[in-house]
């Protein structure tokens, strides 16, 4: 029992317990954490279980065998969170969640993805299906659709080429200067920094009408506003 | 190579993933393959009621899996086909009695004697569903023309997507041609249009699922019946043949529309 306490960290968190590896092997770092959690049924059984891995690589078998043994003991893992890019997107193609909500800082210090020159984005070419959640520290640029119930959440900026019927939140760091552009945006569920706009018919979400306009959201004066998005020739973006 | 193992899984629930089966399974066995269906769906089985098995029932997925008698013992066989099998699922117990790794070594042992395996997987996307997919070679998601069964349809799609299970083909269940021509029901496009996968079939609403679900004889048997007929073609496309989607309106462009986007 005192070998697995350090491999692993166990913290209980808001909603629910994080459990930290240290930097041993996976396979130790498993069975330590395995052997703690039926050492302690009582304590586990139904608990929402975030796991950071540190910069470990998973792929997609190696977390969701993981997953489910979880779940043979009732603990339900809901993030991964990772430093290394190849097991974030492995947890975001399992649908967990990648970064947890932190106890706020006094002053969240907006990051300002406008400010000057050039900036790197996420790129995901896919249709991101319900159920998924993507949260990008920066720019994301997604070539497929978001369907409905699936999640967009960037501090900066959001390009979709393609159809948004999910929800997408630019600036999600409250900076109000970000953007969402995509080539159908009525169906959508947009927000921009703490401003928000639903859709008011959500049975329609499914439902193709009318021909596809490319739109742009921004914040005009603390409201949505949302724009044709067109070619800004000479001007720059 | 042995049998091809095909789950039938949605989501969301009572969208037609027993109705399927049993009819796929009986249209299968019926042009002369060798069929064993397992019902996946511990704890809740009905399976062998769609199909009029339910009296012949004495050991079941569970009794196998714990060693309590050999695989065999456990197949039942149909009424009308002798070469149609039914593996029930136990009614007494619940999913954690079964794990992903007993179903593919279930299916391991079944392979070599049979053409086709089919699972009838449980609502929902916990272990019950993991369980039925584990095994399988191909999975159909099956889905009704509506936003929240297609909504279900699309998480499941994602998490079959990011376990590696390939992308699956689409049934689409119960759809009403006069409530779509209405406005009141998504049509087979709207439902494509958002998945964006094969579609397999496209069945019609018929009170005769119903009627022949409650006389335990699957429609698929009946020649008369409009449902009857789409499983039958599903069925044979999985066998790889080509058949042409039935007009469930004549003379509509749109249905080319569907099939051209069924195909993408
Ligand atoms: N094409 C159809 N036309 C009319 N009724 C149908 C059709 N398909 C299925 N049904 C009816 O819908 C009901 C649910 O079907 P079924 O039991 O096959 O769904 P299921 O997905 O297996 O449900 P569960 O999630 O509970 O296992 C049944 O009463 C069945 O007879
Ligand atoms: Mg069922």
């Amino acid at each position: 029992m005192e070998g697995s306490q350090a491999l692993i960290q166990i913290k209980g968190l808001r909603d629910g317990l994080l459990v930290s590896l240290g930097d041993a092997e996976w396979s130790q770092a498993r069975a330590a954490l395995l052997e703690q959690i039926e050492a302690q049924q009582a304590f586990f059984r139904g608990a929402r279980m975030a796991l950071d891995v540190g910069n470990r690589i998973f792929h997609v078998n190696d977390l969701a065998e993981l997953r489910d043994r979880l779940s043979e003991h009732g603990v339900t893992l809901w993030a991964v969170i990772s430093e290394s890019p190849t097991t974030e997107k492995t947890a975001q193609l399992l649908g967990l969640a990648t970064r947890i909500a932190k106890p706020r800082p006094p002053e969240p210090a907006p990051i300002l993805p406008q400010e000057v020159g050039e900036h790197m984005a996420l790129w995901v070419a896919r249709t991101l299906r319900s159920g998924t959640r993507l949260e990008v520290p920066g720019h994301v640029v997604i070539v497929g659709d978001v369907n409905p119930g699936a999640e967009v959440i960037a501090e900066g900026n959001i390009v979709v080429w393609g159809r948004v019927r999910g929800l997408v939140h630019a600036g999600a760091g409250g900076d109000e200067a970000a953007f969402v552009c995509g080539l159908d945006l009525s169906a959508a569920q947009v927000r921009i920094g703490r401003v928000a706009a639903f859709v008011e018919d959500g049975s329609a979400s499914l439902r193709r009408e009318g021909e596809i306009r490319p739109q742009k959201v921004i914040v005009k004066d603390g409201l949505l506003r949302f724009e044709a998005w067109q070619a800004t020739l000479g001007k720059g973006e | 190579m042995g049998a091809q193992v095909v789950t039938i899984t949605s989501g969301k629930g009572g969208v037609g993933k027993t109705t399927a089966v049993a009819n796929l399974a009986v249209a299968l066995a019926a042009d002369g393959a060798r069929v064993v269906c397992i019902d996946a769906d511990i704890g809740l089985r009905n399976l062998d009621v769609v199909m009029g098995l339910e009296n012949r029932i004495v050991y079941d997925l569970v009794d196998v899996i714990e060693g309590r008698c050999r695989l065999r013992q456990a197949m039942i066989r149909d009424k009308r086909l002798p070469e149609l099998y039914l593996i029930p699922a136990a009614q007494t117990r619940d999913k954690s009695a079964v794990s992903p790794s007993d179903m593919i070594r279930l299916c391991e042992e079944l392979r070599n004697d049979v053409d086709w395996i089919l699972i009838d997987s449980p609502a929902g996307i916990e272990r019950g569903f993991k369980n039925a997919i584990a095994p399988a070679d191909q999975v159909l998601v099956i889905t009704n023309p509506e936003v929240s069964a297609v909504r279900d349809a699309d998480r499941v799609i994602g998490i079959l997507e990011a376990e590696g299970k390939g992308t699956p083909s689409l049934i689409i269940n119960r759809l009403n041609q006069t409530m779509v021509k209405h406005g009141d029901m998504l049509s087979a496009e709207d439902v494509l249009d958002l998945l964006a996968i094969k579609l397999i079939g496209i069945v019609p609403e018929d009170d005769q699922v119903i009627v022949a679900t409650n006389r335990g004889v699957p429609v698929a048997l009946d020649h008369k019946s409009r449902a009857g007929q789409a499983f039958r073609d599903i069925a044979r496309r999985l066998k790889g043949e080509q058949v042409p989607f039935m007009n469930l309106e004549a003379g509509s462009s749109l249905w080319e529309r569907i099939i051209r986007l069924g195909r993408k």
